[in-house]
């Protein structure tokens, strides 16, 4: 049976780049995995094709009508992967929501949810902004969630806010946080907070990826680090990040905090873990 | 307005044009209608519109116009806050209202535009609803901008199956489920007929009749005693076999009964005509193993007989049919049995089946000189009769503008139809609806003879 993850972050916190080494480093070790970009910019999966999607579902929508087929939307990427961008409206016009909603309900139309599927990773756009961008949670989708977070308190405060999403999702579907991933921004203790942030929110600190060039050298070059250097030290921290999620076991509904408890848990960690 | 209406139709373009944006006097209505239509066929069921106010009442405006009965639905009347914050708390409240003030025994809520725009995730919100003992409370998603009202129907039959059929995993019972499809009351109770004729027992849903042609009696029921009832669907689970009559508005529930409780589903098209007609009872002869009744022998004998008796009033005579893709299908179909060409064949509905079918339908009998179009509309219509014109057009009430502006007779067949009462009640399913469509066609075309001959032409025998 397919396991579908959905990935939520805040803006910019690198969710994308995440989930690519991550699905890069399934699809490595012979898993076939698909991934559905749920970001209007559709920059999902540039690393895994090597260059962003020429044509998103929504684009193809636009210029072909409704008659599609699968081929023309499902792109196959590094390993094998599946690739699909759900792609949306121009900056400031439009409902990119609804485009999400229309993407997922035409993949499945057109049978892109196969039994030999073992993983289907949605990467979603910042925030659950609105009902569009909770599709990848609604029943039947994704029943896993990982947070994409840091030790800045913004970040940790949009986790957070996502955790009372989930709730919400939580309580009548089948859907559970997995787990928080740490993409380190080099913060001072951000080891320590990320894992009793984690921890208060009834979570775990599922994995911790330090901060290395190497990425943005990988990005550079449109690819995920696994494929533009396997052998490095960063190739293997996705590796274990993929292996972490491969075996794991521990799904809860989040408890999320009061705003207050949040800052408190910044002052406790952060600053004076610091001094 | 009307004379707006036709002036503008007698100044559209002379020659055919692509319009590829928009529609220009479309052929089809939005989903909801139909959502709300199968919806209707389930005993004591309230529609739920969930949406803003005016969507509910267009719809059972629309439905009332063409069955000429009230249509009861509720909404969930969105304001400005729901669009905003979302429909979750309208639903819950109007969920419980419902329950306390109309007491149906089911709520069949479907979408619109706005909520699906703002993405209410309709199964969570009614898992959260407080829902007396004993009632039920189903949806559909139906966002208008996609398909059509026939899409609004497959998707609410869909839902009917995914929340209420069950199957109990014991031995299947020796029954035929029928889903008929969008047909009037009076078609599924000819269905109705034809399958106890043959001995077979039944479970039809979604059922109209007696709903939309309930008697008048001396007692005001909100409910009438027609529909599917909600225990004869849950069973639906049990049956040996299901028939998807028209594969654009049944196919989506057969084949999910079919893997929900492996109950196996042959689709079949609509039972218009000599042909379709016969398909189903061969369905049931053969699943079932009983013989075909003295009496349908008979009323087909009647059609063959009535066929060569009136061939000469429409043989080769070129039509232009449009409407509902099902209906169509079918339709043209016997129109080739009665020898006639159809020349222009739309539906307003998208699916590239149809022109699959229609086509390969024309091939059979060496037709290629023809016009097949889905996700067409009215003007398409037009401007290719302009073009080259044909002797009759069938439709509904929305051709009366084109058949007026281009002098052609019309034949009134399919939803809606606004401007003519009874027809719900009339079937044209069935071998008694072929002696029906053959009347109404011939009729048309000996009336406009009539109309157009000369002194000396005007006969008496005809």
């Amino acid at each position: 049976m397919k396991r579908q993850i959905a990935i939520y972050g805040k803006g910019g916190i690198g969710k994308s780049t995440t989930t690519q080494n991550t699905v890069a480093a399934l699809a490595d070790n012979g898993k076939n995995v698909m991934v559905v970009g749920c970001d209007p910019k559709a920059d999902s999966t540039r690393l895994l094709l090597h260059g962003l999607c020429q044509k998103t579902v929504l684009d193809t929508l636009r210029d072909e009508g409704d008659d599609i087929e699968l081929d023309e939307i499902l792109k196959p990427g590094f390993g094998g992967t599946k690739c699909v961008e759900s792609g949306g409206p121009e900056p400031g016009v439009g409902c990119a929501g609804r485009g999400i909603i229309t993407s997922i309900n035409l993949l499945e139309q057109l049978g892109a949810y196969t039994d030999d599927l073992d993983y289907v990773f949605y990467d979603v756009l910042g925030d659950v902004v609105c009902g569009g961008f909770a599709m990848p949670i609604r029943e039947g989708k994704a029943e896993e969630i990982y947070i994409v977070a840091s030790g800045e308190l913004m970040a940790l405060y949009a986790a957070n806010n996502i955790s009372k999403g989930i709730q919400k999702y939580a309580k009548n579907g089948k859907v559970r946080l997995g787990g928080i991933i740490c993409n380190s921004r080099n913060v001072d203790n951000e080891h320590a907070l990320l894992k009793a942030f984690a921890e208060e929110i009834g979570s775990q600190l599922i994995y911790f990826v330090p901060r290395d060039n190497l990425v943005q050298r990988a990005e550079i070059h449109k690819k995920t680090v696994i494929d533009f250097d396997p052998e490095s030290n960063q190739a293997q921290e996705y590796r274990n990040l993929a292996a972490a999620i491969d075996g794991n076991t521990h799904f809860v509904i989040p408890k999320p905090m009061a705003q207050e408890r949040l800052e408190e848990l910044m002052m406790e960690h952060g600053f004076l873990g610091a001094m | 307005m009307v004379i707006g209406v036709i002036v503008m139709l007698e100044c559209i373009p002379r020659k055919a044009i692509d319009h590829t944006v928009g529609k220009i006097n479309p052929a089809k209505t939005c989903q909801p209608l139909g959502a709300m239509y199968a919806a209707l066929g389930i005993n004591r069921c309230l529609p739920h519109s969930h949406g803003s106010q005016g969507c509910c009442a267009y719809h059972r405006m629309a439905l009332t116009r063409h069955f000429r009965e009230q249509v009861l639905a509720s909404s969930s009347s969105f304001t400005e806050g729901a669009s905003v914050f979302g429909g979750a708390a309208n639903l819950k409240t109007s969920i419980k209202n419902i329950f306390e003030i109309y007491n149906p025994d089911i709520i069949a809520v479907h979408t619109t535009c706005l909520s699906e725009t703002i993405g209410d995730d309709l199964s969570t919100i009614i898992k959260q609803s407080e829902v007396p003992e004993g009632k039920v409370v189903i949806h559909a998603n139906t966002p208008s901008y996609q398909g059509s009202h026939i899409t609004g129907f497959s998707n609410m039959c869909r839902g009917i199956v995914s929340y209420l059929a069950e199957s109990d995993g014991t031995q299947k019972k020796n029954r035929v489920n029928i889903i008929p499809g969008f047909v009037n009351p009076g078609d599924v109770r000819e269905i109705r007929r034809i399958v106890e004729e043959m001995g077979v027992e039944s479970v039809i849903f979604p059922d109209t009749s007696g709903v939309l042609d309930a008697p008048l009696t001396s007692r005001y029921e909100q409910y009438p005693d027609g529909g599917s009832r909600v225990e004869d669907i849950r069973d639906s689970g049990n049956s040996k076999l299901t028939l998807s009559l028209g594969s654009f508005a049944s196919d989506a529930a057969a084949s999910l009964l079919q893997e929900k409780c492996g109950v196996p589903g042959i689709p079949l098209k609509l039972p218009i005509g000599l042909k379709a007609t016969d398909a189903l009872i061969m369905a049931l002869k053969e699943a079932f193993g009983v013989a075909v009744p003295r009496s349908l022998e008979i009323e087909r004998g009647q059609v063959i007989d009535t066929l060569i008796d009136t061939h000469h009033h429409y043989q080769g005579r070129t039509v232009a049919v449009f409407g509902d893709p099902d209906t169509v299908i079918a339709l043209t179909e016997f129109l080739l049995t009665m020898g006639m060409v159809p020349k222009y064949i739309i539906t307003g509905t998208p699916g590239s089946l149809f022109e699959k079918q229609i086509w390969e339908m024309l091939a059979e009998v060496g037709l290629t000189d023809c016009r097949v179009k889905a996700d067409a509309d009215l003007l398409d219509l037009q401007l290719w009769i302009r073009e080259s014109p044909v002797d009759l057009l069938i439709g509904t009430t929305h051709g009366k503008y084109i058949a007026r502006a281009e002098d052609i007779p019309l034949v009134r067949v399919g939803f809606p139809i606004f401007d003519r009462a009874v027809h719900p009640l009339m079937p044209i399913v069935g071998y008694r609806g072929c002696l029906r469509l053959i009347e109404q066609i011939s009729n048309t075309l000996l009336e406009r003879r009539d109309r157009d001959s000369t002194d000396e032409d005007f006969e008496l025998v005809l």
